[in-house]
């Protein structure tokens, strides 16, 4: 009975969401506000029973872990954003959440964004196994395998040529940045059909939900 | 007016109409297109089903109920496989939306294939920080998380035994659709634990994680909703991402079409203004 009813509830607010396609409407805005209020009684009590009560005012008040005083004045200091006359507390807290994560950041994003990035494009530029490949067996896959790392190298090279604001894009360094235009554009290409395809699934999904679970038309 | 000044001025909700019904008739009526499956996919299988019977998984969830279409069937499909090969779960995550969900798959799987709740897989709930979170846990998992996601001490579920940190651990895999999520465990399960990694994503941040599996950060990837139906062909099984896959064929047909029709008149009628 339960789940029959909580079906229809979310049958009804997709419904109601999906009808500001046609036009802005009461029920659009019903759902809308509906969602924004629930979210936010969600998370508050969501923060406040998994966060705060188990990481610090159990520990804190229960057990006496007196260490976690700094953690509670730095959040009250965070707080008094909402009152501008103190407002400046605020930057305190802020500068060491800032400060500890960049410098807990720092290395290891380095590690995997720029070092491992840069090994990963330092390969012999022609693979001679893939060009044997190729030729003993001739097809799209094989092909493509072929010039995987010379795209990689160029996309790279080029891509970052374009980048590179110190010198006027002109002659052969122009060339060379107008290439790196073309894979720019191509990896936004692929990035936005990705787009495409995501929003395309949400739709899919709630398309499913009201054939399927509400009106039990596809089994 | 003629018919390039109409197109121009054409309705966009008829645009909404086509989108709608190149969802619902597929869906009614399926076609049943074949699913190639893609190397990154084939490189996620391969990783889990080179994992011997015994083997322990950790499954992270960072997704919400918003990129349920794309991830959920990933999630289903991943806890099929690990049961089917006899591995062991150890759930968690690093967004709280994500823990039901990953619960709801794991349980419908365990009933599938008999397995039973802190003997073959456990959920360790959800803890708030981040990449603070996979540090902690990769020194130490019982003292990261204490409880299961329903309050319970950990030491009272078997499959914990001997479970101390990331070295008990054979492969993680992250199931995301943001931050914190695949390039955080990637950050640190990798890169500083050395330890196997990969990751099942939404499909708009997937073009963002290739380069990680091209530098071998990633053992393998699944991108959105036809990543997970490619999942699925390799299981053998049909999931809702196979099942939505011709409505995702017949609406990216139709946008293609839409985009080369708009572009045509929008030059024709260029044409004709000079």
């Amino acid at each position: 009975m339960i789940e029959t009813l909580g079906i229809w509830m979310a049958a009804f607010l997709t419904l109601c969401i999906l009808s500001f396609l046609y036009k802005d409407n009461p029920f659009y805005k019903f759902a809308e506000h509906l969602f924004v209020g629930l979210s936010a009684a969600y998370w508050a009590v969501y923060y406040y029973f998994n966060i705060l009560l188990p990481n610090l005012i159990q520990p804190l008040f229960g057990h006496g872990q007196l260490l976690l005083i700094i953690p509670l004045v730095l959040g009250i200091m965070m707080i008094m954003r909402l009152f501008p006359k103190v407002g400046w507390v605020s930057r305190w807290p802020l500068a060491f959440i800032v400060g500890s994560y960049s410098g807990y950041n720092l290395i290891t994003y380095l590690q995997s964004k720029a070092l491992e990035q840069v090994r990963a494009t330092l390969v012999p530029f022609i693979q001679i196994e893939s060009w044997k490949n190729l030729f003993t067996n001739p097809g799209v896959m094989t092909f493509l395998n072929a010039i995987a790392v010379p795209v990689v190298v160029v996309g790279v090279t080029t891509g970052v040529i374009y980048f590179f604001f110190s010198k006027e894009h002109k002659g052969v360094f122009g060339g060379f940045a107008r290439i790196g235009v073309w894979f720019l554009m191509i990896a936004f290409g692929a990035s936005f059909g990705y787009t495409v395809m995501a929003r395309i699934s949400l739709l899919i999904g709630r398309v499913y939900f009201l054939l399927h679970d509400w009106l039990g038309l596809i089994q | 007016m003629n018919i390039v000044e109409r197109l121009e001025k054409l309705d966009r909700r008829i645009i909404f109409l086509l989108t709608l019904l190149a969802v619902v008739i597929p869906l009614l009526l399926p076609i049943g297109f074949k699913i190639k499956v893609s190397e990154p996919v084939k490189l996620f299988y391969d990783a889990v089903e080179a994992l011997p019977p015994g083997s322990m998984v950790l499954v992270s969830s960072e997704y919400s109920p918003s990129t349920m279409p794309e991830v959920y069937p990933m999630n289903q499909a991943l806890a099929r496989h690990c049961f089917k090969k006899d591995i062991k779960i150890v759930g968690m995550g690093l967004w709280p939306e994500g823990i039901p969900l990953n619960q709801a798959s794991m349980e419908q799987a365990a009933e599938e294939y008999g397995k039973e709740y802190g003997v073959d897989y456990v959920n360790l709930g959800y803890k708030a920080g981040g990449i603070i979170v996979i540090s902690a846990a990769a020194e130490n998992i019982p003292n990261t998380f204490p409880l299961d996601y329903a309050g319970r001490p950990i030491e009272e579920f078997e499959i914990m035994e001997g479970i101390r940190n990331f070295d008990n651990i054979d492969l993680i895999i992250s199931l995301s659709a943001g931050d914190p999520g695949v390039r955080h465990w990637v950050m640190i399960a990798q890169g500083r634990y050395g330890k196997k990694v990969a990751g099942g994503v939404t499909a708009v941040s997937a073009p963002a994680f290739y380069p990680y599996l091209n530098a071998g950060q990633l053992q393998g990837l699944i991108g959105g909703m036809k990543g997970a139906a490619e999942y699925e062909t390799l299981l053998e099984t049909s999931g809702t991402a196979t099942r939505g896959m011709d409505a995702q064929s017949i609406a990216h047909g139709l946008i293609i079409f839409l985009i080369l029709f708009a572009n045509f008149f929008y030059l024709l009628g260029k044409r004709r203004k000079k």
